[in-house]
């Protein structure tokens, strides 16, 4: 019975024509990232009640299901059947392309991420480049929230965060520039490999300073506490997206939190080594070829996993740590301390680079 | 190898067609009850004294500029750091009096005061 169903499945395929089956063929591979990826990005919400709840000495939300853990679903439906609410004075056509522009690269920004060796959607050699490019749509998906909504919160919410994205990429990007001078490839499995050979190889120790620069870039770029003063609640009520109800508040809030892990995991990738098991050269080879234990320690999806839920993991501590950063002291963080910072390590990283330092540089 | 970027572009595609959908869906299943007051712009329950497209502050246009420069800066050193193994030493003093350039201006804009925002 099922391998007459099989018989027939693969019958069909083998007739659809040749652009068909390929298209089919990597929809299906988009898909198996796209849906544990919407997956994380409920759990990462109700991770970040939890966890901040605890770090607050509460329970967090706890109703819902079995300590709360259906509480994302029910959070999804409510959202779902919510009236979205067009303001008379708003710009129909841009006020709801806006939430779109955000959510669609923020999901199409991972068709490049390298999940283990060779398991990516598209290998492609511009890979970093793609990130950029798509990350960097975002903002205009901001600023045409906080101008089509013609309110004066949404549109202040709306500068204020264009520039401090804008301020924190500069940042971003010299530390890519960093990791590209290390690695020397745009393409992220080639950024992984480079890596290769034990935790010391990691580009963490050589680009140490670029590592925190972007990490608190990454926070910036993404208007997390405590650089949120783009949604500052006691200024200026939600800041771009005041006016944005139901289901369009939930895309920009699956966008923010999609954001976020790509941002942990391309922390991981690009300067802990990806899917690089932090064992390897440690313990001897021969551990590896153990049955189970071998494939737990040794190099696999595991370890990404694990690296992105610990930079995911920071997120929630800073945001239950810090308080909120005013704005000129987020502009003078962007502009005074991180771009000089990044701009002398260039120039160090250069030298090195120059004198072929082992073991990163030969 | 163009090929390789045929995932990326459907992934495009499906990003929208999923933004697209999730509009929809909103549209069918929330109610739809418009009426004036609640589709006026939030201004802590008052009218809007005016329009929103109001002046803002020159300094967030200063930040666009200056991150128009720094950014094609980097651009232009993206190339030189991929390939910088084959590199000769020529083209570290190159990149060297690139980046010397880029710190005088940087130097230059601290000084006038474009970083500041007090």
């Amino acid at each position: 019975m099922i391998d007459q169903a099989m018989q027939s499945v693969l019958g069909w395929w083998q007739l659809l024509p040749g652009g068909w089956r390929l298209l089919l063929w990597n929809t299906g591979k988009i898909l198996l990232v796209m849906i544990p990826l919407m997956l994380a990005v409920a759990y990462y919400t109700l991770a970040e009640r939890k966890v901040i709840g605890f770090m607050q000495v509460r329970l967090g939300p706890n109703r819902v299901g079995y300590h709360g853990l259906l509480q994302p679903f029910a959070d999804a439906i409510k959202l779902m059947f919510k009236e979205v609410i067009l303001p008379t004075n708003a710009d129909r056509f841009l006020f709801l392309s806006a939430p779109v522009l955000v959510l669609g690269p923020s999901l199409a920004a991972w068709v490049v991420i390298p999940f283990d060796e060779g398991l990516s959607i598209a290998n492609i050699d511009a890979g970093l480049l793609y990130i950029l490019a798509v990350s960097s749509v975002t903002v205009y998906g901001v600023i045409l929230a906080g101008w089509a909504s013609n309110s004066k919160y949404a549109f202040l919410g709306a500068m204020r965060s264009a520039a401090q994205m804008v301020a924190y990429e500069i940042a971003m990007g010299f530390a890519l520039v960093g990791v590209l001078m290390i690695s020397g490839s745009l393409n992220l499995g080639h950024i992984v490999h480079s890596q290769n050979g034990g935790i010391l190889h990691w580009h963490l120790l050589p680009l140490l300073p670029l590592f925190f620069v972007y990490m608190i870039s990454g926070i910036a770029e993404t208007n997390r506490a405590p650089f949120d003063v783009v949604e500052g609640e006691s200024e200026i009520v939600a800041g771009f997206h005041v006016e944005y109800s139901g289901i369009t508040f939930a895309m920009f809030f699956l966008a923010e939190y999609a954001n976020m892990i790509l941002i942990s995991a391309l922390i991981a990738i690009m300067f802990l080594g990806g899917w690089l098991s932090p064992l390897q050269g440690i313990v001897p080879d021969s551990v590896f070829a153990i049955p189970v234990i071998g494939l737990l320690l040794g190099h696999g999806i595991h370890w990404l996993i694990f690296k992105t839920a610990f930079f995911m993991f920071n997120y929630l501590w800073f945001r239950a740590t810090f308080p909120r950063y005013r704005y000129d002291q987020i502009m003078r963080l962007g502009w005074k301390v991180f771009l000089p910072i990044t701009i002398v390590w260039l120039v160090i990283e250069g030298l090195a680079a120059y004198f072929k330092l082992p073991p990163w540089f030969n | 190898m163009l090929g390789n970027y045929l995932p990326v572009f459907i992934f495009l595609m499906i990003g929208i067609i999923v933004g697209l959908l999730m509009l929809a869906l909103g549209r069918v299943l929330g109610p739809h009850k418009p009426d004036v007051k609640k589709n006026s712009a939030y201004e802590c329950g008052f009218e809007a004294f005016e329009d929103s497209r109001i002046k803002f502050d020159v300094r967030f246009y200063l930040v666009a500029i200056l991150f128009i420069i720094f950014d094609l800066e980097i651009t232009f050193l993206f190339p030189w750091a991929v390939a910088l193994k084959d590199l000769s030493a020529a083209a570290y003093v190159a990149m060297a009096v690139f980046v010397g350039i880029l710190v005088i201006g940087f130097i230059y804009e601290w000084k006038k005061g474009a970083l500041d925002w007090e």
